[in-house]
């Protein structure tokens, strides 16, 4: 059952989403040798920066046009050329990516235009490619940015050609470890493939010798021009497959067939993605995936007993809860509370597509929710454990319950980019983290001090 | 190598003392591109009021400010704890056209009921101002219904930098200052401003104080209560910290009150001392005060000197750079660190006026380089060509010394440890001592090449 939120016109408290450019920002560092310019106030580029870099622990650059109070007035299209100007000086960037905030988007600015100004005073120059994204933060979340952008740049720059072998895929917000895993994947089936965004490298990379301008890696411009020529798209999201997309304009423009799946998260939903890989290449999922899949199954079996029956709140970006939904339900793990601070208004519907006896478990699915809404409804229904991101530790903390911390943004612990949450083995490390978590619960509340299990 | 070159807009805001004449540039907006470590106006005020810890601190706007700034600060409280909530109006399109009042006066409302908080404070950010909202008008007729001040801090992010936002909360603070009783309050008592308990410092400092036979009335704005703060103006000496934040505060107070302030710091032993030194000679005609000073700074210095003289054997003739929010933290850890037999080859900050870095360069030796308002390339550049062993910042320099191979301290608000009083010197050398002989450099592709070398 869908609850009603109280009023609209209650604050916000501890929100459960972030806004729009930071979404936009993220893709553009996946984006090989990109700089990330937002057009608005210096401290939009600087707190979205420090929240990225809290969680991924890596050098993360994000420039702003730097309104003033003129600029607010007669307009930020001088100082968005300023700040054009400048990334190239300092960066040599191969692509400038400029995502609006809430302050440009209020006073009008028209990006594409003060672009086409910008190309026009610069006729000789070898530019980079520049591509525009419109996230004003007053509309949506940190995911809608995030889609915004990949839509934004496969219309921007992707073009007819040759068909090609290579698939194109659009993993979604996902960590680092999991967009590595997938290309693996991707190699083992022998395909070639473009990935966007891939910030694997980029926000997840070693030392250096010596500096680094632009962290290497990140998907190439003409990579991304190439999306329109190639066999077929992957798009994760159950959500998204509902929402416009970069798969569903890319069929649209040059008939690449999208297949929309589910966030792989679990065994069936790593099925799925495995099928469809099957079907584009015709070759069979290589031998290790099936041994990988063994081994999980027979975790699944040895662990069982300590999940069934648990009780979980879940929450975070929709799709993420969706995906980590049917993981639970697999391992009998009832999602109590599927809550998130977006709203589509997909999510119950999509819930309710995986889990076929999603009332008579009891589950509530809330969205638009903040982490003392969250806290509210936890306290009501007395959970095992919560599983999604750092920010609620709060609510872990309060009511006294172990939080499995994965997805985005985890700020109080190391290795948020090696948290793995797609394939079999994404799966395995989920699986022995949430098993874990409740067996030592059960160690530490009988106080007696078991040495096995 | 790399060559990583400065803007030339960019050049008259860096100095490299004994070179040329010195004529820094600074107090001026950061330039667009340029990727300034700065964040905004609102910053400025969220920073300075965020510690007071019985008030509800309301965000108004989109959501991204309130939730970049949740729980941001390791500022402690030893009761309430309001300010670690994040209350935003988060608003949304239909707000940005037909104007957010009505959401912002119900939020107040709720807010206030449920928290019962001292006093409100309402943050203005970017589009406020747009949207027609009279925040002012709002938070009068709320204070009128519910009996508590609800300040409006005017800190819209793109009007002014980080100074104007310190103003913005000063304001804010002024129009409690005088509310209160000033009846109990001794002749020898004092307000501290600028320290905002960051690890419990605060608490450090007082209780140096409480030895000396000084009262402190109030601080601002660490473990900050709103009934000490309307009461403050009963003090007999405003002993201002981080200058940048509050020296404007205190002027206020000193016109108005005739209160006269002295300019201090708690890091450091030397600075440490001076700051107990200059305020037990403020109040001289006492010299029961003063015995007791010499005998605390005797027993303080006794209890960490010998382990100070051991971290210095190991960390003699290290380099250091240094880059913070405002230059008079830079003084004091300059002389901290050659104390620890250290030399600092790089000092700036984000907010240093003209004659902070008249006095940053009379700190320091020849070939030092002076920075304001640098960014992540400049910062890079100067480390990488002075060679610096340690790099003293915030989140957002962590990472860049970090990649290279340099150790680091956290210096900035979000850090878990008193760095503070005798106490605090003694971590920040243990700090300092940890991360500079960590084994783990001699794996650093840089250091292992200079080393090499």
């Amino acid at each position: 059952m869908i609850a009603k939120k109280h009023t609209d016109y209650t604050a916000t408290q501890n929100a459960c989403k972030l806004c729009t450019p930071l979404g936009a920002s993220l893709v553009l560092k996946g984006i090989e040798n990109a700089v990330p310019i937002l057009h608005g106030s210096q401290g939009c580029a600087t707190y979205i920066r420090r929240y990225l870099i809290s969680h991924f622990k890596e050098p993360v650059d994000i420039a702003s046009s730097n309104f003033s109070e003129d600029t607010a007035v007669f307009g930020g299209s001088a100082n968005l050329q300023l700040g054009i100007d400048n990334l190239r000086a300092q960066y040599k960037p191969d692509i400038i990516g400029i995502a609006t905030t809430c302050l440009s988007e209020t006073i009008g600015e028209d990006v594409t235009m003060i672009l086409r100004d910008y190309r026009a005073a610069h006729p000789d120059q070898d530019l980079p490619a520049i591509i525009n994204v419109s996230t004003p933060s007053y509309t949506g979340t940190h995911i809608d940015g995030f889609h915004s952008t990949v839509k934004s740049a496969v219309e921007l720059l992707a073009h007819n050609g040759v068909e090609s072998k290579h698939v194109n895929v659009m993993p979604g917000m996902l960590s680092p470890a999991d967009i590595r895993y997938l290309k693996t994947m991707l190699t083992d089936f022998g395909l070639s493939y473009v990935m966007l965004p891939d910030y694997s490298e980029t926000l997840d990379g070693g030392l250096w010798d010596e500096y680094q301008h632009i962290q290497s890696g990140g998907t190439k411009v003409v990579e991304i021009e190439s999306m329109g020529c190639a066999q077929a798209s992957l798009e994760f999201g159950r959500v998204l497959a509902t929402q416009s997309s970069a798969g569903k304009t890319l069929a649209k423009k040059f008939n690449v067939p999208c297949h929309s799946l589910g966030t792989p998260i679990g065994i069936r939903e790593t099925d799925q993605l495995l099928d469809t890989l099957e079907e584009i290449t015709g070759r069979p999922t290589p031998a290790h995936y099936h041994r990988e899949r063994g081994r999980l199954l027979d975790a699944y079996v040895d662990g069982h007993k300590y999940v069934s029956q648990k009780r979980a709140v879940v929450y975070g970006e929709e799709d993420l809860v969706i995906g980590l939904v049917s993981f639970l339900r697999e391992i009998g793990i009832i999602p109590v509370i599927c809550a998130s601070g977006g709203e589509s208004g997909l999510m119950e519907e999509k819930l309710r597509a995986i889990v076929p006896d999603f009332d008579a478990l009891g589950m509530s699915v809330w969205d638009g929710v903040d982490f003392v809404e969250i806290t509210e409804l936890a306290e009501k229904c007395q959970p095992d454990f919560l599983i999604g991101n750092s920010k609620g530790f709060s609510v872990a903390r309060q009511i006294n319950v172990p939080l499995v911390r994965v997805g985005f943004p985890i700020h109080d612990r190391l290795g948020g980019s090696r948290v793995l949450h797609i394939g079999y083995a994404g799966a395995q490390q989920l699986f022995d983290k949430v098993a874990n978590v409740l067996i030592e619960a059960k160690q530490e509340a009988t106080g007696v001090g078991y040495s096995y299990m | 190598m790399t060559t990583i070159n400065v803007l030339e807009k960019r050049q008259k805001q860096i100095y490299e003392k004994g070179e040329q004449p010195f004529d820094m540039v600074c107090d001026k907006v950061s330039l667009a591109g340029s990727v300034s470590q700065r964040a905004c106006v609102f910053c400025g005020s969220r920073v300075v009021l965020y510690p007071i810890a019985d008030a509800v601190h309301l965000v108004h706007g989109p959501i991204g400010c309130a939730a970049y700034t949740w729980d941001i600060r390791g500022a402690l409280s030893s009761g309430p704890e309001l300010h670690r909530l994040s209350f935003s109006t988060d608003l949304r399109e239909k707000d940005v056209i037909f104007g957010g009042e009505k959401k912002l006066h119900r939020a107040l409302i709720d807010l206030i009921d449920t928290h019962q908080p001292k006093a409100a404070f309402v943050y203005s950010t970017c589009i406020v101002g747009l949207i027609g909202d009279d925040v002012e008008d709002i938070c009068r007729r709320v204070s009128e219904e519910k009996g508590i001040p609800v300040l409006p801090v005017h800190s819209e992010g793109f009007k002014g930098t980080k100074k104007d936002g310190y103003r913005a909360a000063c304001d804010a603070l002024f129009k409690l200052i005088g509310q209160g009783s000033t009846e109990d309050i001794g002749p020898y008592s004092i307000n501290i401003l600028g320290e905002f308990n960051i690890g419990g410092e605060a608490w450090i400092i007082k209780e140096y104080y409480r030895r000396m036979g000084i009262e402190v009335v109030s601080i601002m704005t660490g473990d900050g209560r709103v009934d000490d703060v309307k009461r403050s103006h009963g003090a007999h000496l405003n002993v201002v910290q981080c200058s940048g934040s509050m020296t404007q505060l205190a002027k206020m107070m000193e016109d108005k009150y005739s209160i006269p302030f002295i300019r201090v710091s708690y890091f450091g032993l030397e600075d440490m001392s001076k700051a107990l030194y200059d305020v037990a000679n403020h109040f001289g005609h006492n010299p029961d005060i003063l015995r007791k000073t010499q005998q605390l700074v005797r027993e303080e210095i006794a209890q960490v000197y010998p382990e100070l003289q051991k971290i210095r054997r190991d960390l003699q003739g290290k380099k250091a750079a240094i880059y913070v929010g405002g230059a008079f933290k830079a003084f004091s850890l300059i002389k901290a660190l050659k104390y620890l037999g250290m030399r600092v080859v790089l000092a700036g900050s984000q907010t240093g006026n003209k004659s902070d870095y008249q006095l940053l360069k009379e700190l320091c030796d020849d070939g030092t380089i002076i920075v304001d308002d640098a960014n992540p390339l400049e910062l890079s550049k100067y480390i990488i060509e002075k060679d610096a062993d340690l790099f003293i910042g915030g989140v957002k320099e962590r990472p860049i010394a970090y990649k290279l191979g340099i150790g680091f301290c956290d210096h900035n608000h979000e850090r878990k440890t008193p760095l503070a009083g005798y106490v605090g010197m003694l971590n920040f050398a243990k700090e300092i001592h940890a991360t500079v002989t960590s084994p783990v450099w001699n794996f650093a592709p840089r250091r292992q090449r200079l080393a090499v070398k």
